[in-house]
């Protein structure tokens, strides 16, 4: 019986719970008359509340079994397996767990199953099945039956408006709490397998040292150089290219918020808003070829006007279009901020006989600089995270130089190279895409942390 | 005099004025003998000469008019009240004076309005200028987001009214005493403008426009957001303030108008009714439109 099925019949068990949750308290009130008006709850939250109540134990039953089913399944095959092949190891079992499932969906002829282990294939496929058919049956009674008990309880005293309200207060809880779980459980993965990485290579060489070259011996046969990981050349990349993407975007930025907010008429600035808005909606690949294909060639054909050396991936290329990439950020909550100042501290500096220009250097841009503050916080650490310009602009080989014309590498591009192709998870050059991640999450976190103190500052200022 | 306030106070009983409730009103009786300027004003000889002069102002918002040909002088070392229900345009009006509105989208001001004799829509007139010679207080305090210091040092600074530091010290402190405020702040002058009370604010508001020494001091219901102490603070320093400048206040309390000003102008639905000495308008009004007002028969 397929989950399809299921989902019908809890949306079909929810909605006939309503209607006749709706109904028996009309009834009640009519028997007994007892007017509706005397009722503790309207007859509304009494559907309402059988039919959460009745499909949230489905729901959650639903989730625990798909949870489990794979744990329990395996388990009772690694025991079956155990009684095959006595004392084999575990990574063998793990392979030939593999192989079973995959036979099992028929996806694959490829894989050669003993014939000693066939009959283990077939049990797969009948545990599986009656799984499913037991699930089915666990969630219809379990339905069917919470939902005639609720029914019974339906009466003037019951108070299903407070539990309507304590039931949705528990969803709106679980999924602020399920997305608090995702969030760390990723952190926990990559922190996890930065510990790997920590174990093969010592931290203090890893944050310390200047040369970066990930590419040792994947397999023994191979000829290769040996590793070195100090990752501060590829973070001095980062931040030289976010430094240049913050050149170009904080002034051009700042000042078109500026425009926007004070200068443009109104018709002009509903022009203008959106259009620089939808500069963040550019897909950044799209950056990526617009830098690799015209910006970076245009920035070398000038630099050779002045005979200067020139890198094919300069930085000064990616940050170039980075930069412009972050500008709606900038230019947007900058113009939110200075919105929100308020009309009075305007009319104040006025009434002082400020001109336009002196109200906004002096009034308007430091009372709104928390704001503007938060705003490039967020575009730095969007810019630091960029991924896809620098992957198509920026180089591969790290170099630690401050020189805007060189090729340089970032911490993304890195990771994208070390993390795509060939690769292989106990080895450190792969290992250390997961502890570059790591040193990019806090960094980022940490920027946004301050943003947000910031910006929450500000937003206590006018209240 | 005493008289005329103890009647009030019974007519008050009707009033929608809030601000004040007896026990206060019967405190500052027995203060209005420290109330010293508000005798010495005598309505304009013909020698006196106004320092702004308003002639058949009309002021519209888009299409709709919010003042009706208006006309009305004020005097220098006068404090004139604007009193009138919500809505009446007693800011509009007074908006008018330091063209503020201009700042309005769709606002359109006709008529003539001569301060020192030029009109303050003329070419003539800088209005950044007349800004600075026509200050003004809202009604809620607005200090900028910056130190007490830097709140008061703004307009002299813009204007280049101060030559060193020690010149822009002394209008600061200045300024401050003479807003009363000196006392309270001068050993925490790098200290926020937000971080004192309102009627403190209020008061470094008044300071921050005294400051670029004005000669018109237009004041929007300046004590609506401030205690009953703190609105007592600001008229005594309406009182000393009239000594220097021309102050124009607009107000809801009744009884704030009775005690602080010299001429009080009834505005109502845009137009204004009646202009007088304030004892006659409260004792003696002219108009029934007033008495009905001034007794609290419509608010
Ligand atoms: N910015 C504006 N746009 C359009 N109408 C306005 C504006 N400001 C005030 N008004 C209107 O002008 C009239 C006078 O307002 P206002 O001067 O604020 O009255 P008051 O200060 O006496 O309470 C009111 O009817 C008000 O609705
Ligand atoms: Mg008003």
């Amino acid at each position: 019986m397929s989950v399809t099925f299921l989902g019908i019949f809890i949306l079909f068990l929810f909605s006939a719970a309503y209607s006749f949750g709706v109904k028996r308290a009309l009834a009640i009130s009519r028997e007994n008359s007892v007017p509706i008006r005397d009722f503790n709850s309207l007859p509304s939250y009494h559907g309402a509340y059988i039919a959460l109540q009745a499909t949230l134990p489905c729901i959650i039953i639903l989730f625990l079994w798909f949870a489990l089913e794979p744990v329990v399944i395996s388990h009772i095959l690694r025991i079956n397996l155990q009684k095959i092949f006595p004392g084999i190891p575990n990574n063998e079992l793990s392979l030939w767990l593999y192989k079973i499932k995959a036979a099992a969906t028929g996806e694959s002829s490829f894989f050669k199953i003993d014939e000693s282990v066939r009959p283990l294939v077939s049990m797969y496929i009948t545990l599986k099945h009656s799984s499913r058919w037991i699930l089915s049956g666990v969630v219809i009674v379990v339905g069917l039956a919470s939902a005639a008990f609720l029914f019974q309880r339906i009466s003037p005293q019951l108070k299903a408006r407070h539990r309507v309200e304590a039931i949705i207060t528990g969803l709106l809880g679980a999924c602020g709490v399920f997305a608090i779980f995702v969030t760390l459980s990723i952190v926990v993965s990559v922190l996890f397998e930065s510990v790997r990485f920590f174990r093969n290579v010592p931290l203090w060489e890893f944050l310390t040292g200047t040369q970066w070259n990930p590419h040792i011996a994947m397999r023994p046969d191979q000829v290769a150089t040996e590793g070195y990981f100090g990752a501060i050349p590829v973070f001095a990349g980062t931040f030289l290219i976010s430094f240049i993407a913050l050149l170009v975007a904080v002034p051009i930025g700042l000042f078109a918020a500026i425009f926007t907010s004070e200068y443009a008429p109104p018709k002009l600035r509903a022009i203008i808003k959106p259009v620089l808005e939808i500069l963040a909606g550019i897909p950044t690949v799209v950056y990526g070829f617009f830098a690799a294909l015209f910006v970076g060639p245009f920035v070398r054909a000038i630099a050779e006007q002045f005979q200067l050396e020139v890198a094919s991936e300069s930085a000064l290329a990616a940050g170039l279009v980075m930069g412009i990439m972050i500008i709606p950020f900038v230019s947007s909550l900058s113009d939110d901020a200075m919105s929100a100042v308020p009309l009075s501290l305007r009319e104040g500096a006025y009434a002082l006989g400020a001109t336009k220009s002196e109200m906004i250097k002096r009034v308007l841009i430091p009372a709104a600089l928390p704001g503007i503050a938060g705003g490039m916080l967020l575009a730095v650490s969007r810019a630091i995270g960029e991924t896809m310009i620098v992957v198509m602009a920026a180089s591969l080989r790290a170099k630690l130089t401050l020189n805007p014309l060189d090729a340089v590498t970032t911490v993304t591009v890195q990771i994208v190279s070390l993390l795509t192709g060939d690769i292989e998870f106990d080895n450190p050059k792969t290992l250390s895409a997961f502890a570059l991640g790591l040193a990019l999450f806090v960094m980022t976190f940490l920027l946004n942390l301050f943003a947000f103190l910031i910006v929450k500052k500000y937003r206590e200022q006018y209240e | 005099m005493k008289n005329f306030i103890a009647k009030f106070i019974n007519t008050s009983a009707l009033s929608r004025d809030n601000s004040y409730c007896y026990q206060d009103v019967s405190v500052f009786l027995s203060d209005t003998s420290q109330l010293k300027s508000k005798e010495p004003f005598s309505l304009p000889e013909s020698s006196k000469k106004p320092c702004i002069v308003c002639r058949n102002v009309n002021v519209f918002y888009k299409n709709k008019q919010a003042i009706n040909d208006v006309s009305l002088d004020i005097y220098r070392r006068e404090v004139l009240a604007i009193i009138g229900a919500s809505g009446c345009g007693k800011s509009t009006f007074i908006r008018c004076l330091n063209r503020m509105n201009d700042t309005i989208e769709g606002c359109r001001v006709t008529g003539q309005i001569l301060f020192d004799g030029i009109d303050i829509h003329s070419k003539d007139m800088d209005v950044v200028l007349l800004r600075a010679r026509v200050g003004m207080v809202f009604q809620k305090p607005n200090p900028f987001p910056k130190s007490i210091y830097e709140n008061v040092a703004y307009g002299p600074k813009i204007h280049g009214l101060a030559q060193s530091k020690r010149e822009l010290d002394e209008i600061v402190e200045v300024s401050l005493r003479k807003a009363g405020l000196w006392d309270e702040v001068k050993d925490r002058l790098s200290h926020s403008g937000l971080s004192l009370s309102g009627g403190q604010q209020q008061r470094l508001c008044i300071a921050r426009t005294i400051a670029v020494n004005p000669e018109v001091i237009l004041m929007d219901e300046p004590c609506s957001a401030l205690d009953p102490i703190a609105t007592a603070r600001i008229e005594e320093l309406m009182a000393e303030l009239s000594q220097e400048y021309a102050i124009v206040i607009v107000t809801h309390s009744l009884q704030q108008a009775a005690r602080v000003s010299h001429r009080t102008a009834f505005f109502h639905l845009g137009s204004l009714i009646e202009i007088g000495p304030t004892e006659e308008i409260f004792t003696r009004p002219s108009k029934k439109l007033t008495e009905d007002y001034i007794t609290g028969r419509f608010g």
